[in-house]
């Protein structure tokens, strides 16, 4: 079994892009949540090794989602990247600030998000 | 990865062209809240988020017009629920027309990817009423003192939420709650649903509980409530209310409001109920769908439809068994057969009930229609919208759309008089039209009604008479008369309006809606308005169908069309007015012969007995002469094709599983013609 990488983000069609961007790598299994909601209730189910976030999500958005995964135990060692728009600058320094690992601003080339996974995934 | 493929941009402009219409529903209402001054910013905040969706989406696929259009609207739609521009019907109506543009451009795009507009004007307008009113203020915060522990986690947008809270003298609170984590959704919902109902939620968050198998929340809520009553409605035991505040606001610095009487707040995990018995559990979905492409679940139909087609060879090869010798055998086969066709029906619906859908989207989009011609017309229409959850095929709901446009746009267009000529007859200056569906039987009857002039039969037996289409000695009934709108190169508007005219006329209406074989009828009071009824099968694709033989020539007649059969002697038949009825319980039935229209050779029928099979909807019937009942089947009805989709009166073509291919009749198509009393309109 590959690590598995959990992909919050609202967009089905960005979830598709990014994981069949992870897929290509080969060595990756993809959990996919539609919302901040659908990503706290994948997390204690499914061993997540890593997790990949839009911000501007319905209810639960990216940072809440972030602050929670880096308070709780369980979660607050998972390489955590940030995946958004140029627009939301103040909203990214603030995930960064809440302890993302690193973000990358849509449009992004596959490539990047392909390192920034084998850096932290090896 | 190289570019994207091509199926990926097929789901890209899939899912662009949900947003958009999501958008263009958001922003009707937003046209509303611009008039009366109000807006829920939750409304406001969804729009943005479909901007940017939109944008952070078509950057991906390199379709850079998109994403910057996208981008502009964006930030205007980011300064407005920021607070930075004030809503205002321009700022709507840019809106809008951005929101045009991005719908042409993935229209386009659908057909050819490198498709692309000159985006300069309209973005130089969002440019300018981005600029035109900005009223931006400095650190906003300093004068409230709001719990700096809050604000690290909060979006800009949430942060714009507080302040405008704080502006408004509302009380701001944090409740903390914590559920298990194997029903969090569910309690989390019900428990915002009620907070909603106070006030607006501005931020949830969720924390690590003490506990491995509970989840905390921590819920930011601006409201006019206080603690003591937010804490009475929540109910709960185990949630505390605290001010989000300290400082020069309601709530004292940091006092923590105990919740709810002596208990104190944290219990006893064992004494904890996991869930509200009382609080109704509601099925909050977090939207559990797939799309799928039509093309798939037609796919899907088409094989559920070759399995019925199978099972009926396998029942007549189970009859011969039984007749021929091995009745074992076959009374078993008999009953596997009878399973398998109670699996396949279920099969058959399921797939059914999964292409339907409700025909609430094609509403929302005459919505739109209506706005805009009636805007553009100087005329004013509200829209009354019923019956918006009935059901029909999406391909049905598809093609209904540009029919009921251009009906929509007639009504406009031609119904609905100027306000000044409306206000002197006696009416309210605004217009109404009515759009309602409902469920009757297999049918599903959609009207358009309005409210204005109404068309004046004789003007339209005059026009008909000028264009040759009826000569002046003819006795035509109304309804004949308002049939004659239906023909082709008919139109009665003196100039014709590039918005309903271009052309085409009602007889194109009348034509795709037949192609769904359906019924379109119009009756009109002068000066009380016009109603036009269409009448849809709920489904297309597999139907039961009553197999006939006229002539020698098998045909198979809609089942749900049929309202009975009957047999006749040939002394019944009299002729009125030239056409042949017969009496049918006190009222006249036109009869209706197929080897006429279809000039069918063999006319044998001589003076023996025949049977009728009696088809309409509602009270329009007609008696189709019939030599031969085949009996009932499930039919496949396949489209004739581009190059024979001119013959009328033939709705397509069915298997019928013996390697048989019969025509399947266009009832509604045959009836109309028949009550015309024209025969002749076979090609």
């Amino acid at each position: 079994m590959g690590k598995k990488i959990l992909i919050a983000e609202d967009s089905s069609t960005m979830r598709s892009l990014i994981g069949s961007t992870i897929a290509a790598m080969g060595d990756y299994d993809v959990v996919e949540a539609e919302n901040g909601f659908e990503a706290l209730r994948i997390l204690p189910r499914e061993m997540v090794d890593m997790v990949i976030t839009d911000i501007n999500m319905p209810d639960i958005n990216g940072l809440e989602l972030i602050s929670f995964i880096r308070s709780n135990d369980n979660y607050k060692s998972l390489p955590l990247v940030i995946v958004s728009t140029e627009g939301s600058e103040k909203d990214r320094q603030k995930g960064l600030a809440l302890g993302a690992d690193a973000y990358l601003v849509k449009p992004f080339v596959p490539e990047e998000l392909q390192n920034l996974i084998r850096k932290f995934l090896g | 990865m190289g570019g994207p493929s091509s199926q990926a941009i097929t789901d890209f402009l899939g899912e662009a062209e949900e947003i958009i219409e999501n958008l263009n529903n958001d922003l009707m209402v937003l046209g509303d809240c611009a008039e009366s001054g109000t807006c829920e910013p939750d409304l406001l905040n969804r729009i943005f988020r479909g901007a940017h969706s939109l944008k952070g989406l078509s950057g991906m696929f390199g379709f850079d017009d998109v994403s910057a259009l996208s981008h502009q609207l964006e930030n205007l739609l980011d300064s407005l629920r920021l607070g930075k521009v004030a809503l205002s019907n321009d700022l709507v109506s840019v809106l809008f027309d951005g929101m045009d543009m991005l719908t042409r451009l993935v229209d386009g795009k659908a057909e050819n990817p490198d498709f692309t507009s000159d985006l300069n004007p309209i973005l130089q307008r969002i440019e300018s009423t981005l600029h035109g009113n900005n009223s931006a203020g400095d650190d906003p915060f300093s004068d409230y003192n709001v719990d700096p522990e809050i604000l690290t986690i909060l979006t800009e947008y949430e942060e714009h939420r507080i302040l405008e809270n704080l502006k408004q003298k509302k009380n701001l609170f944090k409740v903390k709650v914590d559920f298990d984590l194997c029903s969090f959704d569910q309690d989390l919902g019900i428990l915002t649903d009620l907070l909603k109902e106070q006030g607006e939620v501005i931020s949830t968050l969720p924390s690590a509980g003490d506990l491995t198998d509970r989840i905390a929340f921590q819920i930011i809520v601006g409201t006019d409530k206080d603690a003591d009553e937010i804490v009475q409605l929540l109910g709960r035991d185990e949630a505390t209310v605290e001010s989000a505040v300290g400082g020069n606001k309601p709530a004292p610095s940091f006092q923590e409001v105990a919740l709810e009487t002596p208990p104190p707040e944290v219990l006893p995990p064992s004494v904890q109920q996991p869930a509200e018995p009382a609080a109704p559990v509601s099925a909050r979905s977090i939207s559990r769908t797939v799309r799928v492409d039509i093309d798939k679940l037609d796919l899907l139909m088409n094989v559920v439809g070759e399995l019925v087609l199978s099972k009926a060879a396998i029942t007549r090869v189970c009859d011969r068994l039984k007749s021929e010798g091995s009745r074992e055998l076959g009374t078993e086969l008999q009953k596997a057969t009878r399973t398998l066709e109670r699996r396949l029906e279920e099969l058959q619906k399921g797939v059914m009930e999964v292409r339907m859908v409700p025909v609430a989207q094609l509403f929302d989009k005459m919505n739109r229609i209506v706005r805009k011609v009636a805007s553009e017309r100087g005329k004013q229409v509200s829209l009354e919208v019923n019956g918006a959850d009935t059901e029909l095929d999406k391909l049905i709901v598809e093609d209904l759309s540009d029919p009921l446009m251009h009906i929509i746009r007639n009504s406009i267009d031609h119904g609905i008089e100027p306000p000044e000529e409306r206000q002197a007859s006696g009416k309210q200056g605004k217009g109404l039209i009515r759009l309602s569906a409902s469920q009757k039987g297999n049918h599903v009857v959609i009207e358009i009604q309005d409210d204005g002039r109404g068309i004046d039969p004789d003007k339209i037996k005059q026009k008909a008479i000028e264009k040759g289409l009826v000569s002046a000695g003819d006795k035509l009934t109304r309804e004949q008369i308002y049939d004659l709108l239906f023909t082709p190169g008919f139109s009665t508007a003196e100039t014709v309006s590039d918005l309903s005219g271009r052309g085409v006329g009602m007889d194109v209406v009348k034509n795709n809606i037949s192609h769904l074989s359906g019924m379109v009828e119009l009756d009109s009071t002068v000066g009380a308005g016009t109603t036009m009824a269409i009448t849809l099968p709920i489904t297309l694709a597999i139907i039961k169908a009553l197999i006939i033989k006229v002539c020698g020539n098998t045909y198979a007649i809609p089942i749900n069309s049929v309202l009975e059969t009957i047999m006749v002697e040939p002394s019944a038949v009299r002729t009125i007015e030239r056409k042949e009825v017969i009496e049918l319980r006190d009222s006249t039935l036109p009869l209706l012969f197929l080897e006429t229209i279809f000039n069918l050779s063999d006319r044998s029928r001589g003076k023996n007995r025949f049977f009728v099979a009696v088809v309409g909807f509602a009270d329009k019937k007609v008696g189709i002469v019939v030599d031969e009942l085949l009996g009932q089947q499930d039919v496949v009805i396949k489209s004739l094709g581009e190059s024979l989709s001119f013959v009328r009166g033939i709705a397509g073509a069915a298997d019928l599983g013996n390697q048989k291919t019969i025509l399947v009749l266009d009832v509604g198509g045959l009836m109309s013609e028949a009550l015309r009393g024209d025969s002749a309109f076979y090609v």
